[in-house]
C-alpha cells in the first residue's frame, strides 16, 4: 500500500533514530553479488547500520547426491561445488577417498595433480581480480584476467579434454597421463604470464581510485576473523600465515620450495595484495613441477580400484572382469570417516567422508571456505558505506556453489 | 597434542572417550558436555571452528552425529568431536557463544537434519526456503523429494 | 503512398522482417548468472570469445532493460519463483536459453533441490546442452535463437499471467 508523505513523516517521528532507516534488498540477482548472494542491508542515509546475507539461492542438494553414486563417480561431483576452482575441489574428495582406502598414488600423479591445482589456484585468483576490479568500476583488468584463464583452460583442455570442469584426478591416479606436447604449452604459459601479472600491478597498483577504495575498507580485526572461521587469503591478510600446503604437506607439497604470503593491515587492499602474490608463488610450484616431474606410473597398480588399461582388456579376462566389476559395481571402501583438507584459492577446504564398507559413501560434507567467510560480511560493512558493500563481497571471493552447496 | 589430551581427561574424565581413526584425533562425548568441551579446547589454543556438520544414522539409537572439526593454530592440528543426539526431537547445546562461526552450521543442520540447537541466537532454515516441508539431508527422505514435479510451462 | 490498400500488406511483412532481424542483432541479454555456466558465460563475453560479434554483448544488470535470458546454471527451488519474477519483469518481446544441462533438464543433479530443468518456470526457446556448455556452444545457442527470430519465433503475447506456484514438497 501507498503512504503519504504525512504518514510517512509520522511514522518516522513514532520510532524515533530507527524510522529513517531504510531497508535496502541487494540481490538475488544482483550485478556485484557474485552469483545468488542475498543482503538484506538496512541503512542510515549511506551508512550502513545492519546487514544480513541470505543464502539458499543455489542450494543444490550436492551432498545428497554424493550418496547415490559411487565413489569414482563423486570425481564429476566434486568440482561443480566451487565451480571457480574445479580441479582443486577434485583434489580434495580425492585424497579423501584415498585415505579412507589407504592408498597412496605413485610420485609422478602427485606432482601433476599440484600442476594443476595450482594452476587451477592462478584460474581462481583471475575470476576474482577480474570480476572484483569490474565492481569497482574498472572493465579492461577483466578481459585481461579472463584471456589468460583461457589459456590455464586450454591446459585443462589438453589434459582431460575438458574446459572447465574437467574431473582430471581420478580416485587412484588420474584420467591419463599428460598428453605429448604439454610440456611445451606449459612453459609458453609460464613464460608468458609474468608480462600479464606485471599488466594487472600495472593497471591497478598506482590506480587512486583502486587505491582510494580498498584501502581500510571492510576491516574485521583478528579475533573476530578467528571467531568467524576465517581462512585462506583473508586470513593471511591479517597476518596469520596458515597455509594447509605448509603445515599439512598434502600430495608431495614438502617437495616445492614457495612462500606464504601475509599482510598485516586485513583490510581489502591487503587481500589483494595477498591473492597478487600466491599467483607468483603458483606460478613458482607449478615451474617447479613440470621441471622436476619424476617418471613412472601415474595411476596405482591395483585393478580393484583403478580400472585396467584397454589392451589389456582385450587380451585378458581377468581385466575385462575387474573392469565390469568397477563400473557396474565399484570398489568398496573399508568403514570409517576421515576430514580430508586442502589448502583452496579461498581458504581451507574440507571433505568429511563416511564410509560403511559399501560402494557408496553413506555421507559427504564438504566444507567450503566461504560459507564461513560469507558470515563475517555484516561485521565488515557495519558502519561502513553503502558502496563499500562491493568492495567487501568482492574481496571475500566467494563463490555461490560452496556456500549453498 | 598430547598433554592437550591429558589435560582433556583430566578435567573431563570418562565422559570424554579419545581415539585416533586414520592419523586424526576423535573425541567423542556425551551432549551436555559439548559446550564445555568446546571451551576447554578453545582456551587451550583450537582457536578456528572449521565445521560443524551431521550424519544421519537411521537404524541406530541415537539416531544422529553432530561432528565438529576444531583446528590448533600454533600445533596445526585438527581434532574431531562426535556428538550423538537421539529421540523424538533430537536437541544439544548451542556453540555460537563460543564460535560466531556456528551460526550458520547448525542453522544448516536444523535445516537439513532436523536437529534443534537449544540457546542458538536465530534458528531459522537456511537453505530450504521457509515453507519446506521435511528435513532433506535425512536418509528417509527421497532424493527426489516429496513432491510430484510441476508441470512444464509453455506459451 | 497509403492510398493503394492492396500494398499494405506486402508492406508491413517486409517492417516485421526488418524489425525481426534488427532485433536478432541486438539481443541485452539479462546479468544473471547462476552455477557453472555463469563462468562460461563471463568467458564467451570476455575476450577471446567476444560475444559482441553478434550483438549480444550489452549485458543489463536490471531485466527492464533486456530481452533475452540466459539460464546459466542450475536453478533451484528457493531460486525458482526469483527467476520467474525476473522473466515476468522483461519486456516483451522476450527470450529464453536455458544454458546447460542443469537448467535444461537438472543435469547430474536429479534430486530434490534442483528444478529439473527451467521450462517447469518460464518457457525456453533454445536448449544449449553441456555441463558447462563451452561459448562456442553458447554463441551456437544465440546464433539459432537470431535465426528463430529472424524466422518469425514466438509471436507477441499479450502480458503473461501473475507468476506461477513452483515451491517443492
Amino acid at each position: 500500500m501507498a503512504y503519504t508523505q504525512d504518514q510517512i513523516v509520522s511514522q518516522m517521528d513514532a520510532e524515533p533514530g530507527r524510522g529513517g532507516n531504510m531497508v535496502l534488498n541487494l540481490g538475488p540477482q544482483h550485478p556485484s553479488t557474485h552469483g545468488v548472494l542475498r543482503v538484506k542491508v538496512e541503512l542510515d542515509g549511506e551508512q550502513v547500520v545492519r546487514s544480513e546475507p541470505v543464502i539458499g539461492y543455489l542450494h543444490t542438494g550436492i551432498e545428497k547426491t554424493f550418496e547415490d553414486l559411487m565413489y569414482q563417480q563423486g570425481c564429476m561431483l566434486a568440482p561443480r561445488a566451487d565451480y571457480v576452482s574445479p580441479i582443486i575441489n577434485n583434489l580434495c574428495w580425492v585424497l579423501g577417498v584415498e585415505k579412507l582406502l589407504g592408498i597412496e598414488v605413485p610420485k609422478r600423479t602427485q606432482y601433476i595433480r599440484v600442476l594443476f591445482a595450482e594452476l587451477s589456484r592462478i584460474a581462481s585468483h583471475l575470476v576474482w581480480l577480474g570480476t572484483s576490479a569490474m565492481d569497482m568500476g574498472a572493465m579492461s583488468p577483466f578481459f585481461y584476467t579472463m584471456q589468460q584463464r583461457e589459456l590455464i583452460l586450454d591446459l585443462n583442455e589438453m589434459a582431460a579434454g575438458y574446459r572447465m570442469n574437467p574431473s582430471y584426478f581420478r580416485v587412484g591416479g588420474l584420467l591419463q597421463d599428460l598428453p605429448p606436447g604439454f610440456p611445451e604449452k606449459l612453459y609458453a604459459f609460464l613464460d608468458g604470464f609474468p608480462h600479464w601479472l606485471a599488466e594487472y600491478h600495472e593497471l591497478l597498483d598506482r590506480n587512486p581510485i583502486w587505491i582510494e577504495r580498498l584501502q581500510h575498507t571492510a576491516r574485521i580485526s583478528l579475533e573476530q576473523a578467528l571467531d568467524y572461521g576465517w581462512t585462506g587469503p583473508l586470513i593471511r591478510a591479517l597476518g596469520v600465515p596458515l597455509d594447509l600446503r605448509k603445515t599439512h604437506p598434502y600430495s608431495s607439497y614438502e617437495d616445492f620450495d614457495f612462500d606464504v604470503p601475509t599482510e598485516t593491515e586485513g583490510d581489502v587492499y591487503a587481500r589483494y595484495k595477498v591473492r597478487m602474490r600466491e599467483m607468483e608463488e603458483s606460478l613458482k610450484i607449478v615451474r617447479q613441477a613440470m621441471d622436476n616431474m619424476p617418471d613412472g606410473p601415474w595411476r596405482v597398480a591395483d585393478e580393484k580400484i583403478y580400472p585396467p588399461e584397454k589392451t589389456e582388456i582385450r587380451q585378458s579376462m581377468e581385466a575385462l572382469i575387474y573392469h565390469f566389476k568397477l563400473f557396474s559395481e565399484g570398489f568398496m571402501v573399508p568403514p570409517g570417516d576421515v576430514f580430508s583438507a586442502v589448502e583452496g584459492p579461498k581458504g581451507v577446504l574440507g571433505c568429511y567422508v563416511v564410509s560403511e564398507g559399501s560402494s557408496r559413501p553413506y555421507r559427504v560434507h564438504i566444507r567450503g571456505p566461504s560459507f564461513y567467510n560469507l558470515q563475517a560480511l555484516p561485521a565488515m560493512i557495519k558502519g561502513g558505506m553503502l558502496a563499500d558493500i562491493v568492495a567487501a563481497i568482492g574481496s571475500l571471493d566467494i563463490v555461490l556453489g560452496e556456500v549453498d552447496r | 597434542m598430547n598433554e592437550l589430551l591429558d589435560a582433556l581427561r583430566e578435567t573431563f574424565g570418562e565422559k570424554v572417550a579419545v581415539a585416533q581413526r586414520i592419523g586424526q584425533t576423535v573425541l567423542t562425548l556425551p551432549k551436555d558436555d559439548i559446550v564445555d568441551v568446546v571451551r576447554f579446547l578453545k582456551e587451550h589454543g583450537f582457536s578456528i571452528l572449521l565445521d560443524i556438520t551431521g550424519v544421519d544414522h537411521l537404524e541406530r539409537d541415537p539416531r544422529f552425529d553432530v561432528v565438529y572439526h576444531l583446528y590448533h593454530l600454533q600445533l596445526h592440528d585438527l581434532v574431531r568431536l562426535v556428538v550423538q543426539v537421539g529421540g523424538e526431537e533430537p536437541e544439544l547445546p548451542s556453540v555460537t557463544q563460543l564460535f560466531s562461526a556456528a551460526n550458520w552450521a547448525e542453522r544448516e543442520i536444523y535445516d537439513l537434519f532436523g536437529v534443534t540447537f537449544s540457546g542458538h541466537p536465530d534458528l531459522r532454515r537456511i537453505m530450504m526456503p521457509d515453507d519446506w516441508i521435511g528435513h532433506p539431508l535425512r536418509k528417509d527422505y527421497p532424493l527426489t523429494g516429496l513432491g510430484p514435479l510441476p508441470p512444464l510451462v509453455r506459451e | 503512398m497509403a492510398t493503394v490498400d492492396d500494398d499494405r500488406p506486402v508492406l508491413f511483412s517486409s517492417v516485421k522482417k526488418l524489425s525481426a532481424w534488427a532485433r536478432s542483432n541486438s539481443l541485452w541479454p539479462a546479468q544473471f548468472g547462476l552455477a557453472c555456466c555463469a563462468i562460461e558465460m563471463m568467458a564467451t563475453a570476455a575476450s577471446r570469445f567476444d560475444l559482441s560479434r553478434f550483438g549480444a554483448e550489452v549485458m543489463r544488470a536490471s531485466p527492464r532493460q533486456a530481452d533475452v535470458m540466459i539460464v546459466a546454471g542450475r536453478v533451484c527451488q528457493k531460486m525458482a519463483p526469483v527467476v520467474r519474477e525476473l522473466y515476468d519483469q522483461m519486456p516483451e518481446p522476450k527470450w529464453v536459453i536455458a544454458m546447460g544441462a542443469c537448467a535444461s533438464c537438472g543435469g547430474v543433479f536429479a534430486n530434490y533441490a534442483v528444478v529439473q530443468g527451467v521450462d517447469r518456470v518460464v518457457p525456453v526457446d533454445i536448449y544449449v546442452p553441456g555441463c558447462p556448455p563451452s561459448p562456442e556452444g553458447l554463441i551456437e545457442g544465440v546464433m539459432r535463437l537470431q535465426k528463430k527470430i529472424r524466422e518469425g519465433g514466438r509471436p507477441v503475447l499479450p502480458p503473461v499471467p501473475p507468476a506461477t506456484e513452483v515451491a517443492g514438497a
